[in-house]
């Protein structure tokens, strides 16, 4: 029985979809039998930021309609043969998607994938409240800025009781992944910094990936940025993050503030 | 002026961050669950009102602000004309 794991956020923006292709393929790469859903029905993007748009023919609405057969709608990775590709509908809107639709299809996944990697719509709405309805565990996706923070303050809400795990009586494992963290800024004091992230949020931290050209670069060619340039510090921010979802205990690595040419000039310390 | 802008830090603006999300969201997550409190007060307000007086139910707007250490709720209820007689004759 795989797990199910949702990657999710309430705002849009913060970085979910390259973080499930990030995510979705490290998982991969460590051995274990991943598929990533994008429950992005209508604005489905997961299948561009894994070089996959030329070979989607039938989505994950067709499947829960009856239409296709789940085998006829995924897409296996041309780079790393255990990673799969459920990608969302183009054309639908989310009210296509059915609880008990949704349901089956994830249970069959669950059989047939160690992980399966839910990419949720921004927002509460329909498309994200089913992306998240199965999870067994959570990645909240948050930038450190005061909007993000308190859309996963939301979503953090949502999981603790709109889940079937939560309604069972049951916890859904969360987790808090900071993306897009500048250290430089943090350091001035102009960014909100990790510690005030967590104790706001009060949730286990998985990672905190660092803004970097790497990630854009990775999304331009079509490729997770932990497959497109594996020695990067944003990969191996993710690298390091799935290791801990697998559950390895890592020491955090808070990224550094690189120093500036003035700065070094005037003698200042990290600013 | 500019130049000397470059050697003078900006006050940092996180604290305001931290300390405005800690506000706001102590209040969301007390409230969260629950039905609209203001819609219950509206319903309830309109109901009381119109037993005494006819108004127009589109006419009745409940607002609350919330500042730090005290905050106001708001009833805004326009009457048509003439409903004083009608207070006085059934009151």
């Amino acid at each position: 029985m795989g797990k199910v794991l949702v990657v999710t956020s309430g705002k849009g923006g913060v970085g979910k979809t390259t973080s499930t292709a990030a995510i979705g393929a490290a998982l991969a790469q460590s051995g274990q039998r991943v598929v990533v859903v994008d429950f992005d029905v209508g604005l489905r993007n997961l299948d561009l930021v894994m070089g996959a748009e030329r070979r989607v023919v039938f989505d994950l609405i067709n499947v829960v309609q009856g239409i296709a057969k789940l085998p006829q709608a995924l897409i296996r990775d041309k780079r790393l043969e255990n990673l799969w590709l459920l990608p969302a509908s183009q054309t639908r809107d989310k009210d296509a998607l059915t609880e008990d639709g949704v349901g089956r299809v994830v249970g069959e996944l669950r059989e047939l994938y160690d992980w399966v990697v839910c990419d949720s719509p921004a927002g509460i709405e329909r498309g994200a409240t089913l992306a998240m309805r199965f999870a067994d565990e959570a990645v909240i996706v948050t930038n450190p800025e005061v909007s993000s923070v308190r859309d996963s303050d939301r979503i953090i809400g949502m999981l603790d009781s709109k889940t079937v795990k939560a309604e069972k009586g049951e916890r859904v494992e969360k987790h808090i992944l900071i993306t897009r963290y500048d250290a430089a800024r943090a350091a001035r004091g102009e960014m909100l910094g990790i510690e005030d992230v967590l104790e706001i949020l009060a949730t286990p931290l998985l990672g905190i990936i660092p803004e970097s050209k790497d990630v854009l670069k990775a999304s331009n060619v079509g490729s997770p940025v932990t497959l497109n340039n594996p020695g990067s510090e944003p990969a191996q921010a993710y690298l390091e993050a799935t290791r801990r979802l697998l559950g390895e205990t890592l020491a955090m690595k808070v990224p550094a503030a690189r120093r500036g040419l003035m700065n070094r000039l005037l003698g200042r310390r990290a600013a | 002026m500019n130049i000397l802008r470059l050697f003078k830090s900006s006050p940092a603006s996180a604290p305001i961050a931290r300390e405005r999300l800690q506000i706001l969201l102590a209040h969301e997550r007390s409230m969260r669950g629950q039905p609209d409190l203001l819609i219950r007060l509206r319903e309830e307000i309109l109901a009381v009102v119109s037993r005494h007086v006819v108004l127009d139910p589109d006419k009745v707007v409940v607002r609350m602000d919330r500042g730090k250490n005290v905050s106001t709720l708001e009833v805004d209820i326009e009457l048509p004309n003439g409903c004083e007689e009608k207070l006085a004759a059934t009151g």
